[in-house]
């Protein structure tokens, strides 16, 4: 009798444990939609709708329901410009909402890599905000998530070229862009003055003169003009899109042996720092720490990097932006450039793509005073038009009373376009192994030839 | 009749052993063993993203011929050779200096010297690399002192980096190995030291000759232990170094998470390399047992 109550109980143990697996796997897509929270449920909820008011389209288009869920990170800048996007845009559609999730870009990254390879896209939201650098990458591996945008309505002709290039892969447009990153070149005037040096100098220069320049400014004061994380090459990329030049062919091929202007952007980078113009740090945290505490006369980044140099602000006032060096020697050299920025992508798993489409249209593609509404938190318009709104030509004390904003849109209109490549990630690797070597005495030549190697073999 | 009541005892108790297993095993089995066997089967296929095909062995060929990948391979031997044994014995040599009856504050020494292992792996890498930064705490005392004229960036060149991994890895482990051998230690009777030290046995003689052999399957323990975690370590390249200057600090773990969420992912191609580690360790391990065995 035992005996057969401990083989019932065994029994229904096991059958439990299985039932448990069983409904777990089912449920398996629902699962990360909990962890979550309600973020996430949005969707799902608006699925059911959808699909029952499947036959009578019109009206679910009219009077259904008009939310959308939006990933992005950050709360005091890009989170924030959806908020004022959805105040814009309910002036004329009342019922619209969003649902803004912060999710850091890793994040985002390993959820829509998890969503496309186990081919369920049912937990991706309608939006969401996506890395200039990782759009290639991301539609190449995976074709199915983010949706055509090239005839959805949006004019992509009034965003600065070399911003929308990153979001168009075979001709075809996946992305809205967003903040810009147009790269200045910001310096500390007072260290200047002790050199006998002012802005002007560094305005419209090439970088044998900035180098010149800089060589008086570390006799005069023991600073280096500017400081760079090692192992990443931020500083290579922007020189090399300000003339221009990629890493990678039109084909898709790298471009690295062969090409003249990686190699005079390599000897530039080079000599910088020989000279101790430039000095390389380890961590981000030593490169922000460098120029706030004022260990180096300056730096050059994306524009975003002003909100950094503002947390400084016993330097109020001591500060002023100008264009980038350009580079001697190569051909279609300009003073411009752009590092970092992102932008909107809209998934495929969105169940209302009209709705979606048309948001940004007249939100982010549309809307001047959206972007006036989203200046003060930082961020910049790629959009052409918003940089005619008066809100743009304020000055700005801390950069000296410089009307900064309207200055950086006007860069932004001036940056060569680029190719990002697919294999970014890979080539910038391989890049910032070579100028490490290069910088430890290594051959240019050979060191450019590894490169190649290790990106050809990646692409393999 | 009383036989077979016997039997349903053993039975019984048989039974109840496997109603109290089940629930674990089954867990176990559907969260680690089959994924491990979902993830061999993706090692023979290969493709960007989610577009997987059939490959054959070509994974498993094609990380010979990565000029990163083996370059990681040597750095995490590197790191193998030096950091294990050295960490061992240190810890070995706390463990018996903390054993001793007559210390005074023994449960302080211990509690101060097992401590790193309560920090995140993260947090402490980050706080190594301040310590290590050009304007850290070490280059300031070494200038300070006028060891170094200039502060020396430890993290950009390829032996320093290493070496302040190793350092990092030492102050992490060496106190969870020495509870090992700590607890090993209490397993010896106090009074074969006693008499040792009776016959005249200076205090490294009883180390060697005592100590050391009767804690062999502990040493072993830890040895197969610290082996596979040096194998698979990630958190000390991602956050120290970044796998930098120029790829001479990475480690295979961290290159497998390169290619999947970094780089173009090729899951197929991750999933062989990280078969790789799991042979390696898998043979390390058995290696280290059947010298362990030989000698007892």
């Amino acid at each position: 009798m035992k005996r057969k109550i401990l083989a019932a109980l065994l029994a229904s143990t096991m059958v439990l444990s299985l039932v448990g697996c069983g409904g777990g796997s089912a449920e398996t897509p629902a699962a990360p939609a909990a962890d979550s929270g309600a973020a996430e449920e949005a969707p799902a909820a608006e699925e059911a709708p959808a699909a029952d008011a499947e036959a009578p389209a019109a009206d679910a288009a009219a009077g259904g329901d008009e939310t959308l869920t939006v990933w992005c990170w950050d709360p005091a800048f890009n989170m924030n410009a959806m908020y004022e996007a959805e105040k814009v845009y309910q002036k004329d559609h009342p019922n619209f909402k969003l649902n803004v999730v912060e999710t850091p870009w890793d994040d985002i990254q390993t959820k829509v890599t998890t969503a496309a390879t186990s081919g369920d896209l049912s937990t991706l939201p309608d939006i969401f905000l996506m890395q200039d650098n990782a759009f290639q990458k991301n539609v190449l591996a995976f074709p199915d998530v983010c949706m055509d945008l090239t005839n959805s309505g949006v004019d992509f002709s009034q965003f600065a070229a070399g911003k929308t290039a990153y979001s168009v892969i075979d001709g075809k447009n996946y992305g809205v862009p967003f903040d810009n990153g147009a790269v200045v070149a910001c310096y500390r005037t007072d260290l200047l003055e002790q050199a006998g040096l002012t802005i002007d100098d560094f305005t419209d220069i090439t970088f044998d003169q900035y180098l010149e320049n800089g060589k008086k400014v570390l006799e005069a004061t023991g600073k280096p003009l500017i400081s760079m994380q090692a192992g990443e090459c931020d500083l290579i990329m922007m020189m090399l899109q300000s003339a221009g030049a990629s890493l990678f062919n039109e084909d898709g091929t790298a471009n690295i042996v062969g090409n003249d202007t990686l190699k005079t952007v390599m000897e530039t980078y080079k000599s910088l720092k020989d000279a101790g113009v430039l000095t390389e740090v380890n961590s981000w945290d030593e490169y922000v720490g460098d120029f706030v505490s004022g260990n180096v006369a300056g730096t050059i980044n994306g524009c975003w990097i002003m909100a950094s140099i503002q947390t400084a602000e016993d330097q109020s006032g001591n500060w002023a932006i100008t264009n980038m060096p350009s580079l001697v020697g190569a051909s279609g050299a300009t003073n411009y450039s752009n590092n970092g920025g992102s932008s909107w992508a809209v998934t495929t798993n969105c169940a209302n793509p009209d709705l979606a489409c048309d948001f940004l249209a007249s939100t982010f593609a549309g809307s001047k005073e959206l972007y006036d509404n989203i200046l003060p938190s930082g961020a910049l318009a790629t959009w052409a038009p918003a940089g005619d709104s008066s809100a743009y030509s304020e000055p700005n004390e801390f950069f000296g009373g410089d009307a900064v904003s309207a200055k950086i849109v006007d860069f932004a209109t001036k940056v060569p376009t680029n190719i990002t490549g697919a294999y970014y990630y890979e080539a910038r690797n391989a890049v910032t192994t070579a100028i490490t070597n290069y910088i430890n005495g290594s051959y240019l030549e050979t060191e450019l030839q590894t490169a190649e190697q290790t990106i050809n073999f990646n692409m393999q | 009749m009383s036989k077979s009541k016997k039997m349903t005892l053993s039975k019984k108790q048989n039974l109840m052993g496997w109603v109290f297993l089940a629930p674990g095993a089954v867990l176990i089995f559907i969260m680690s063993f089959v994924p491990m066997f979902r993830a061999l089967v993706l090692s023979f296929k290969s493709g960007v993203g989610a577009n997987m095909k059939w490959s054959g062995v070509s994974n498993y060929v094609r990380m010979f011929q990565d000029t990163v990948f083996v370059q990681s391979i040597k750095n995490t031997f590197f790191y193998l050779i030096i950091q294990v044994p050295v960490m061992l014995i240190f810890a070995l040599i706390l463990a018996s200096i903390l054993n001793n009856k007559d210390l005074r504050f023994k449960g302080l020494f211990r509690t101060m010297i097992f401590l790193p292992c309560a920090t995140s792996l993260v947090a402490y890498a980050i706080i190594f690399r301040s310590l290590f930064a050009n304007n850290g705490l070490v280059n300031l005392i070494l200038v300070n002192l006028g060891i170094l004229d200039q502060p020396y960036a430890f993290l950009t060149h390829t032996t320093s980096a290493r070496i302040v991994i190793i350092i990092a890895l030492l102050w992490r482990w060496t106190g969870y190995n020495m509870v090992f051998y700590l607890s090993g230690l209490q397993n010896i009777e106090y009074s074969v030291y006693e008499a040792a030290k009776i016959d005249g046995a200076s205090a490294v003689q009883s180390f060697f000759k005592i100590t050391v052999p009767l804690l062999k399957p502990t040493i072993l323990l830890t040895a197969i232990m610290s082996t596979n975690g040096t194998l698979q370590l990630f958190d000390e390249s991602v956050n120290l170094t970044k796998g930098g200057p120029a790829n001479t600090s990475i480690t295979m773990s961290h290159y497998i998470y390169d290619m999947s969420f970094k780089y173009v992912p090729n899951f197929g191609y991750a999933a062989a390399m990280s078969f790789l580690i799991l042979v390696l360790v898998a043979v390390l391990a058995f290696l280290q047992m059947k010298v362990g065995d030989k000698r007892d």
